[in-house]
């Protein structure tokens, strides 16, 4: 099976930092693959270069067989990247249902008839579970409302691959249950690349994990394979051997 | 905005059209012409408050877009004897092929640098008008003869000095405008528009090309303004480069702010309200602009989002 992405000797420095380093990396389609490391690793830089939100120093991307590297980041978008933000930035000022008809009318082919943007609209907010809070300023949704909204905005782009960038900080337990519940539904239909800190998150949904450290790629492998990587154990979960 | 239902938003501006048309009987004479001029205003302050209110592009060279309408509209009556019709088109395309130009420069900043850029082009248009002053009349401006000034439909012709007829063109030229303008932030389009001023970068992960949304919207506003331009040769039949002065750069952002950035009707409320109080207060006192800075001084503190802007916030959500 070909990958849906695969990056060669990916790097972006920041001055001297190389925050990162000639990462070769390979994803399936169809896989939720979790991105993990110490903070400061290179994890949101590695995902911000995948999406096209700041341009890579050298080396080069594949989307789905197509060299993406140059594209600017809505064209990359439309191929079917979608991005949803470490730090929640819905527009606040906008209702939520006008923040989620916004990637509905992008996506669109037909004309954006009012009803077909509607339909859409209101499917992606009750898949999130926000459709009785659909006229709601998005600015006075709760915290954890409004990580769904980033979530309903991305599920309404229809990616092939959403890449979710710490979806469930600063939510409740109750809200992380939900929350592991709709990244499986998603993946269904989509691949997803998934930046977490929350272990248990990360280990009841990835099929496989990468760990990053430094900027560069530390490990991969199963979440058994990794429980039980030494080298992983060292750099990420602190544990010393001795 | 909202996905309420439509009723409401048109009921109103169709109400606010038909008012103004029955204004048309009853006014006396005096303020039945300042009333056309003033809706010839709104529609410039209707193209700016496009860009300004729903893109949130703040342009300190409007004037240039107006003035090509005017003169495009003017020239071509005087030098080339062309129609009504055809002039009016003339000076729309001419407004539109100069914020199409104007807009491929400009955009390539934002913020500051976006206003010096069309303030600095603006100038140059005002330069230029004054230093080609065998054809535009220099500072002294140019007066659009009466004869030319007759719409000819078929067999009937309309004399547009006459005052009924100029009122009625005027009317129509605004309700355009007007439906065209809410037409444009009810659909998708408007929802893009308030989208990249709200957060661009996050428009943009959403798969939008920003720049070539924003330089449409360039060109739609450049080309009312025009349109307000080519009308107002027309119907007034003064051609003058005060127009292209800075100082109608400030106007329209001035009357859109008094009666509401981002409101389909906050641009005829801000004109209108501009308007009289110049009008009454300069009855008074010769210090008429020291009483319309105090009364504009005491809108930004107690009405900061404009007449309008404050009423849709306060009471009427639904206001489009």
């Amino acid at each position: 099976m070909m990958p849906l992405l695969t990056t060669k000797g990916l790097s972006r420095s920041f001055g001297g930092l190389r925050a990162v380093d000639g990462v070769d990396f390979a994803l399936m389609p169809g896989e939720i693959r979790a991105v993990i490391g110490p903070n400061g690793a290179g994890k949101t830089t590695f995902v911000s270069l995948v999406s096209g939100r700041i341009q890579p120093s050298s080396g080069t991307i594949v989307f789905d067989g197509a060299d993406i590297t140059n594209l600017p980041a809505y064209a990359r978008v439309r191929l079917g990247i979608a991005y949803t933000f470490q730090i929640t930035s819905v527009f606040a000022n906008l209702s939520a249902y006008d923040n989620v008809a916004l990637p509905v009318q992008r996506t669109l082919t037909d004309g954006r008839s009012k009803g077909a943007v509607h339909t859409g609209v209101m499917a992606a907010l009750e898949r999130t579970g926000l459709a009785d809070r659909a006229q709601m300023p998005a600015g006075q949704l709760s915290y954890g409302h409004q990580r769904l909204l980033e979530v309903a905005m991305g599920l309404a782009l229809k990616p092939r691959l959403l890449i979710l960038d710490e979806p469930t900080q600063g939510l409740a337990d109750s809200e992380i249950d939900n929350f592991i519940e709709l990244v499986r539904e998603i993946a269904d239909s989509a691949t997803v690349l998934l930046i977490e800190h929350n272990m248990p998150v990360v280990m009841q949904l990835a099929d496989r994990i990468t760990v990053f450290n430094a900027g560069r790629i530390l490990a991969e492998g199963t979440p058994e394979q990794i429980r039980a990587n030494a080298a992983v154990q060292d750099a990420y979960l602190g544990t010393t051997h001795g | 905005m909202k996905d309420a239902s439509p009723a409401k938003p048109y009921a109103l501006h169709l109400g606010v059209i038909a008012l103004l048309f029955t204004l048309s009987f009853v006014l006396p004479e005096y303020h039945h012409g300042l009333l056309a001029r003033i809706m010839v205003l709104a529609v410039f302050a209707m193209g700016y408050n496009l860009l300004f209110g729903y893109v949130g592009l703040l342009s300190l060279g409007h004037a240039m877009f107006f003035s090509a309408g005017l003169y495009g509209a003017g020239l071509a009556v005087i030098h080339l004897g062309w129609s009504v019709p055809a002039a009016f088109a003339a000076g729309f395309a001419c407004g539109a092929l100069l914020a199409l130009v104007i807009g491929l420069l400009a955009l390539r900043t934002s913020g500051v640098a976006f206003m010096i850029v069309t303030m600095m082009f603006a100038q140059v248009f005002y330069l230029v008008i004054l230093y080609l002053a065998a054809w535009t009349g220099g500072d002294q401006g140019m007066v659009v003869p009466q004869p030319m000034r007759v719409l000819v439909l078929g067999s009937t012709s309309l004399d547009l000095t006459n005052p009924t007829v100029r009122y009625m063109s005027a009317l129509t030229l605004f309700s355009i405008v007007l439906l065209i303008s809410l037409a444009i932030v009810r659909s998708g389009y408007g929802r893009v528009l308030v989208a990249i001023r709200e957060n661009e970068e996050r428009t943009k992960m959403l798969g939008y090309d920003t720049f070539s949304n924003k330089l449409a919207a360039v060109v739609i506003s450049g080309s009312i303004c025009a349109a307000s331009g080519a009308a107002y040769a027309l119907l007034f039949g003064y051609v003058g480069s005060s127009f292209a002065s800075v100082q109608y750069s400030i106007l329209p952002l001035l009357w859109v702010l008094l009666g509401g950035a981002a409101t389909t009707l906050g641009p005829l409320i801000g004109t209108l309200f501009m308007y009289y109080v110049i009008d009454v207060a300069s009855g008074y006192t010769s210090a008429y602009l020291l009483i319309v800075g105090i009364a504009l001084i005491l809108l930004v503190l107690f009405f900061p989002r404009g007449i309008l802007g404050s009423i849709r916030q306060r009471w009427l959500g639904w206001l489009p």
